[in-house]
């Protein structure tokens, strides 16, 4: 009996023991938390999705927010664009590094335009009430197809549209969403008439490797990933602007837009496609840590 | 591993996280499970219906769960408590068996002798039946552990920070020591449930050492 | 939700092309098949062999811890290993297959070695008694006695292989994951959950045929003792024959020795190793 006494009062005193843990200070929240230094107001998350350039940035906004007293801190790797909408929604994050085409695209499926203005001002028009964007960056960061320099010299690729011919042997790699995304394979087939032979969907690294190792004959690979210059592959030239304008932008909360809207337009003034292409360079291929070299970021550019 | 003598704050941290949603969900669906497993046990009809039926929640992929419960719930996206509901389901849906065979693996004759002295109902699963099912709770308990922290990992992929971080970004960047310190640690957690569940087993039936269980 | 998953189901373009549900299907099907195939030839010899001859029970053990690492690690690090040194379609195949074999490989030995050591010594004795020779003792006496725990740990193995296979998706493979994951990326829940859906399923078909077929192969002899030995045995754990075992460890509770031995602890739970992912 005493036993049995003794091993209810263990499993009831775990539960109290873990919730109270639970309950506390939830590990799960915040990844990093710097002390307020009396900026006041209540902490900012900032989000970032998946892959390096979004850690990157979200470092970067997050430092800057606190180097002006800000507390900020940073949830990482949120897969999807629906999934991290939502959380701006729902209110788990605030800010979020976000890319001018992309978004206008997204909220108008229809949305054809190419000029970065132009982008630029649908994003504003198209957003709903709950979001806003604050100013744009120079620094862009585009979709593009990308071969090997094999394949570029083998094949006499120079643009997109020389693909046409010799797409239909060739099988793309990209992450699931190119398929159905209208500057996906969509986009590629009605402005250029590029019909690739198979549709490899992988992640990441996956798509690095699945081109490097022969696996895909092109992939889908964003512009500032230093792996396009590490591997000597061959970005091809969008001659008819179909990827258009992504310039970085930050996506926020409306109803937190002013408390951070001269610290992040600073940032974006500052960011160029350049230094992310080196920042990029050296958290992945020197595997830096991307909050230190964010913090480098900062302070070389007078912002933390 | 250099990688691991400069980031080990990080990864304990991480650990910590893992540590919280893969074990609350075992202590919470070992509670629930205790009933569920009872009731399967103590009336014929239901067994077979209870064990299905959690049978079949088992086979629902974990990352589907993870991100349709946001939907059933009714909570935000991110929110790790998706995780936890999620894991516990999983933890139930395993130990509700194990329960129900552990108890209905008591001999008869020892529960109409524990009935004869005048144990019955509570005192008597509490103080007879359970005690004696341990041993087969306690392995299923250890499986459980084991799965549940290999499952949580895969949280990482919906954005839920805990080890699993270690193994999507060591892909992305392909860093091996971020890589393979994400699979070790995540082995060593899920040994370190495992011998914690066997001591407390062995602590919890003396009666097996003084039997000289071992052959 | 539900109208839009019902929608997505019954959509016919879900259930043709490249993508469609059939061939998902299939594929699924092929590489659950595929490894189970290929992890019973490694699994089941080691397992009869360990418990035949006693030997090297550390490798259950062994073969046991390896359930503690994680699917998504082992993916990645495998992808990345072989990825270079694969051409063409099957680098997305084989880095995948490579780990569901290594993880179906426990279940299958752990199931094979418990049905061969709880065979009762006093049978062993008996069959040597005849005159049987030690291949003779495995194959007509041991592997049909085991046949219980074997099966449960090919079913568990099945179980756990459909549903991790759906992970696999993230490193290229096709099958029903590809809904899941493609679903998730795109928002597409209805074809998350479809995906979700048709795995659940197929785990529930799959697991039906396979106690279909222990009715048939398991002597009923075996089935037959499991009624009688949970009542009169003092001290046994009861349950399924095979378990007769209890003999050797006395008492309910097991000894608490390996995983393996808890392995033994009941067929019902050889049954469930890893949660499916």
């Amino acid at each position: 009996m005493k036993r049995t006494t003794s091993a209810i009062a263990l499993v009831a005193a775990s539960i109290l023991g873990l919730t109270a843990c639970g309950g506390g200070s939830d590990p799960l929240t915040a990844e990093t938390t710097a002390a307020a230094t009396g900026g006041g107001g209540e902490p900012i998350v900032v989000g970032g999705a998946n892959f390096s350039e979004s850690t990157l940035l979200a470092e970067i906004y997050a430092g800057a927010l606190r180097a002006k007293g800000v507390e900020a801190s940073t949830k990482l790797n949120i897969g999807s664009r629906e999934i991290y909408l939502r959380a701006l929604e729902d209110n788990s994050v605030q800010v979020f590094p976000e890319y001018t085409g992309a978004l206008a695209l997204y909220y108008d499926k229809t949305f054809t335009g190419t000029d970065a203005d132009e982008v630029f001002a649908h994003v504003q028009k198209v957003l709903p009430d709950t979001l806003t964007v604050l100013d744009k960056s120079a620094a862009e960061d585009n979709d593009s197809i990308v071969v090997t320099a094999e394949t570029a010299s083998s094949k006499n690729l120079k643009t997109i549209e020389d693909l046409k011919a010799v797409a239909g042997d060739l099988a793309l790699a990209a992450p699931p969403e190119f398929k159905e995304r209208p500057q996906g394979i969509p986009g590629l087939e009605s402005t250029y008439g590029v019909v690739f032979g198979s549709f490899r969907p992988l992640t990441g690294q996956g798509i690095v490797q699945a081109l490097k190792n022969g696996q895909v004959g092109a992939a889908n690979i964003f512009s500032t990933d230093p792996a396009i210059a590490a591997n000597g592959f061959v970005a091809l030239e969008d001659t008819k602007r179909l990827f258009g304008s992504q310039n970085i932008v930050p996506l926020v909360r409306a109803d937190r837009a002013e408390e951070v809207k001269e610290t992040l337009n600073a940032v974006s003034a500052k960011l160029t496609t350049e230094s992310i292409a080196g920042m990029l360079k050296q958290t992945d291929i020197d595997k830096a840590d991307p909050k230190t070299v964010a913090e480098e970021f900062l302070t070389t550019n007078g912002l933390g | 591993m250099t990688w691991l003598g400069d980031n080990w704050r990080t990864v304990l941290d991480l650990a910590v996280s893992h540590l919280y949603l893969a074990g609350v969900p075992l202590v919470i669906g070992l509670v629930l499970a205790l009933p569920l497993g009872w009731a399967a046990k103590r009336w014929a009809g239901a067994y077979p219906v209870i064990i299905t039926g959690t049978g079949l929640l088992y086979t629902i992929p974990s990352l589907a769960l993870f991100v349709m419960m946001p939907l059933l719930l009714g909570t935000k996206i991110l929110d790790p408590v998706n995780v936890l509901v999620a894991m516990t389901i999983y933890t139930v849906a395993l130990l509700v068996r194990t329960v129900a065979d552990g108890l209905r693996a008591v001999p008869d004759h020892v529960e109409q002798a524990a009935t004869a002295m005048g144990y019955r109902g509570l005192r008597r699963l509490f103080g007879v039946e359970l005690p004696l099912a341990l041993p087969v709770i306690a392995a299923g308990l250890r499986v459980a552990a084991v799965s549940n922290v290999s499952i949580v990992s895969v949280a990482s992929v919906v954005g839920v920070s805990q080890l699993g971080d270690l193994l999507v970004d060591g892909y992305n960047r392909v860093i091996w020591g971020e890589l393979l310190t994400g699979i070790l640690a995540c082995v060593l957690l899920a040994l370190l449930l495992d011998l914690v569940i066997q001591a407390g087993t062995r602590a919890l039936t003396p009666w097996v050492r003084a039997q000289g269980g071992r052959p | 939700m539900i109208p839009s998953l019902i929608s997505w189901l019954t959509d016919p373009a879900s259930w043709s092309g490249e993508d469609g549900i059939p061939t998902r299907l299939l594929e699924h099907l092929g590489y659950t098949l595929l490894t189970v195939v290929l992890a019973a030839v490694v699994a089941i010899p080691l397992g009869l062999w360990v418990g035949h001859t006693g030997r090297a029970r550390w490798l259950v053990s062994l073969t046991n811890s390896v359930r503690a690492v994680p699917t998504l690690g082992l993916l990645f690090a495998v992808s990345l290993l072989l990825g270079p040194r694969i051409s063409g379609e099957l680098a997305f195949l084989v880095p995948s297959i490579v780990v569901l074999v290594i993880l179906a490989i426990p279940p299958i030995l752990a199931g094979t070695y418990a049905g061969i050591e709880a065979v009762s010594p006093a049978v062993r004795d008996a069959a040597r008694g005849v005159g049987m020779t030690g291949w003779q003792v495995v194959r007509s006496v041991e592997v049909p006695n085991g046949m219980p725990l074997l099966l449960s740990g090919i079913r568990s193995a099945v179980l756990q292989v459909v549903a991790t296979a759906t992970i696999a998706a993230l490193v290229g493979l096709g099958g029903l994951g590809r809904y899941l994951i493609d679903g998730i990326a795109l928002g597409d829940y209805p074809r998350a959950a479809g995906g979700a859906l048709l795995v659940a399923v197929l785990a529930v078909v799959l697991d039906g045929v396979l106690a279909l077929v222990q009715r048939r192969v398991v002597s009923p002899g075996l089935t037959a003792g499991a009624r009688s030995g949970r009542q009169g045995r003092g001290g046994s754990r009861g349950g399924p024959a095979g378990l007769a075992g209890g003999g050797r460890r006395g008492g309910v509770s097991g000894s608490g020795k390996d995983s393996a031995d808890e392995m033994v602890e009941g067929e019902r739970f050889v049954g469930e190793t890893r949660a499916p992912l």
